[in-house]
């Protein structure tokens, strides 16, 4: 048995016999032409072509896709579009007398390697779309077909790696899996493979071998593992993981569309955690009740500048018309803590969890907290958002939120600026020190939203970031549940809504519980939401 | 003296502003690729500077070439009849995408 590691980018098991995926990429040999004008023609005639072609594989990407994952294919009309690309080539085929198959290839080994020396990773992948479209004008200037996409069974399709043109070309119904020698999760292979529900494998390096073309593999998307050969017993676990992966999607699949209410008839909603507006996808396929917890730290984390207020405004408001009437609750900046960001200019804590972090940040730095709260509440104009704050600790800083969200609220009203003057506010209960106040902050604000991770980390007093303690660190501690269940009371007491979000929100042997507890939402990642909806409407074990 | 005056002035026709990619992605080949078909609308020569290097803003490769990323301060010029009109919906476009 042979056992390929890489790295797994889109997760489900598959079985089938491996087909490679056949180029001609050798460099084109150079041949001497008599009219170089003529040649130029015949280079103008296949460059019209394959922008025509590229026209088409756009529409037809864009329905299948989206306008995010076509767009790749105006880049390439673009490129063939570009006078340098074109003069290049013209320049060969006059001062050389070459072919324009040559012409072109050389063009593009020239301007792939001016990507490839960028030190730019996004960059640097251009040099895979500029060899790309260069490849398909030689195919029209050659007469070839090229690659070989015909296959009559279904099958697990091997490359080094695929560019978006050779996956527009297959026949994803024929695919089971992908496997790629080079590629990372945010290449390309690895895009289309989710967005698609294909297993796929990445980065499995030059084990990946020719020769195994047309065995039968096993692929582990989940583990990013690929079985060759493999051994009797290793087979029969396998295909029981496969029967048992098919059968929970089939049962997890009827729960879909269904509502949540609890016991007393209080109507419960599944909601989804996000971390950019990239995750709707992902959202909208788990058939979530709303956002329970929109991360706003992507728009401050890996850059070197403050987001602007119209920048945050955009990206919120791009959530909230997705949802539509469905509630997306967003999460006012934290950072800090394990989430670090230079320009902020924050002093190294000895003791970051309990250091300058979340809500501390913009009571100290209002300027950055008020831009913010302007494209909240601007952006929730255009859908149903609702403001959340991390990190409270006490009943003045809520005061002191609700004054500056005051202040915002009225330079708005002052210059004409359309918002949402109705827009909730609600706090997490992430602290022991909120959760037993909760009875006096909950008259405070709209809603209560419990954030189980940092709760249990310092109940507990348990470093999460720490491996060795992680012994110590009990999920169902009594005393993490008495505060969860203190905070639901006393939410209830005062006629606000209460949901969780943290990874107990997921957790199918308290979701249950939770519900007759009285809370009222429950926000995970959109992979559990089917699961946790299953475990509550049917309460059997899968 | 005078005529050198004549020239000065001459160079300073030219219109010109400088902007700060606030963009994470910096200047990425999709809006790029849209940067330079809104530059292909107008008659003038439209140039992109970043330090010493300059490129064609009319021409994808160049401009990808000058690997403008999140924080690099560039200067847009324009020189020609509609050189206005081109800095205007140049200078929004910016504002817009980065």
């Amino acid at each position: 048995m042979i056992i390929l590691h890489g790295e797994g980018v889109s997760r489900g098991l598959a079985f089938g016999r491996l087909r490679f995926l056949k180029r001609d990429d050798r460099p084109f040999p150079k041949l001497e032409i008599s009219d170089p004008e003529a040649e130029i023609l015949r280079f103008e005639k296949s460059r019209n072509e394959a922008i025509e072609q590229l026209e088409q594989l756009y529409n037809e990407t864009k329905n299948i896709l989206g306008e995010d994952q076509a767009f790749l294919f105006k880049t390439h009309q673009m490129m063939l579009e570009d006078q340098d690309f074109c003069e290049s080539v013209n320049a060969i085929i006059r001062s050389e007398k070459a072919n324009a198959e040559y012409a072109v290839d050389r063009t593009a080994l020239q301007f792939s390697e001016m990507f490839a020396q960028m030190d730019d990773e996004y960059l640097k992948e251009r040099a895979s779309d500029v060899m790309d479209v260069s490849r398909r004008v030689i195919r029209i200037l050659t007469g070839k077909a090229g690659e070989d996409f015909a296959w009559t069974e279904p099958v697990i399709i091997a490359a080094d790696d695929l560019a978006p043109s050779e996956t527009a070309r297959l026949d994803t119904s024929r695919v089971l899996a992908f496997i790629t020698s080079r590629g990372s999760s945010n290449s390309h292979t690895a895009i289309f493979a989710r967005t698609l529900e294909i297993p796929a494998v990445v980065g499995l390096g030059e084990c990946l071998l020719e020769e195994y073309e047309g065995k039968e593999v096993f692929v582990d998307g989940e583990a990013g593992e690929v079985y060759l050969e493999a051994d009797q017993d290793t087979f029969a676990e396998l295909q029981r993981r496969m029967t048992a992966e098919h059968d929970r999607k089939k049962y997890l699949e009827q729960f879909r569309g269904r509502k949540v209410y609890s016991p007393d008839g209080r109507r419960v909603l599944l909601c989804a955690n996000i971390g950019s507006p990239k995750d709707l996808t992902a959202v909208q396929a788990n058939d979530a009740d709303g956002i329970g917890l929109f991360r706003s730290e992507f728009l401050y984390l890996g850059r070197s500048s403050y987001p602007t207020e119209q920048e945050q405004y955009e990206a919120y408001r791009k959530v909230a018309e997705a949802m539509g009437d469905r509630m997306v609750v967003i999460r006012t900046l934290d950072i800090g803590a394990d989430k670090q960001v230079d320009y902020f200019q924050l002093p190294k804590d000895e003791n970051p969890a309990m250091g300058m972090r979340g809500i501390r940040i913009c009571l100290t730095q209002p300027d950055i907290f008020k831009t913010q709260l302007r494209a909240l509440y601007r952006a929730a104009a255009h859908g149903n958002i609702a403001i959340m704050f991390p990190m409270i600790t006490s009943v003045n800083e809520v005061r002191k939120i609700k004054e500056i969200c005051a202040q915002v609220r009225s330079e708005l009203k002052a210059e004409g600026e359309p918002f949402c003057e109705k827009t909730q506010l609600g706090i997490m209960i992430e602290t022991p020190a909120a959760a037993v106040i909760s009875d006096q902050l909950a008259t405070e604000v709209d809603f209560f939203s419990i954030g189980t991770n940092d709760l249990t980390q310092y109940t507990l007093a348990v470093d999460r970031q720490n491996a060795a303690v992680k012994p110590f660190l009990e999920p169902h501690h009594e005393a993490v549940l008495r505060l969860i269940r203190m905070t639901v009371e006393n939410a209830r007491k005062a006629g606000i809504w209460v949901g969780i979000c943290g990874e107990l929100a997921a957790d199918i042997s308290l979701a249950k519980s939770f519900i007759d507890m009285g809370v009222d939402e429950l926000s995970m990642a959109p992979g559990s939401i089917l699961e946790v909806k299953a475990r509550i409407l049917d309460g059997s074990d899968f | 003296m005078r005529l050198s005056k004549v020239n000065e002035g001459e160079v300073m026709i030219m219109k010109e502003f400088q902007y700060t990619i606030k963009d994470p992605n910096g200047l990425h080949a999709r809006p790029a690729g849209l940067l330079v078909k809104e530059a292909q609308k107008y008659q003038s020569s439209v140039k992109i500077t970043k330090g010493e290097k300059s490129a064609d803003l009319k021409r994808l490769f160049a401009v990808m070439g000058l690997n403008v990323k999140c924080g690099d301060t560039v200067t847009i010029t324009a020189d020609g009849p509609d050189e206005d009109q081109a800095m205007n919906t140049l200078k929004e476009f910016f504002m817009s995408n980065f």
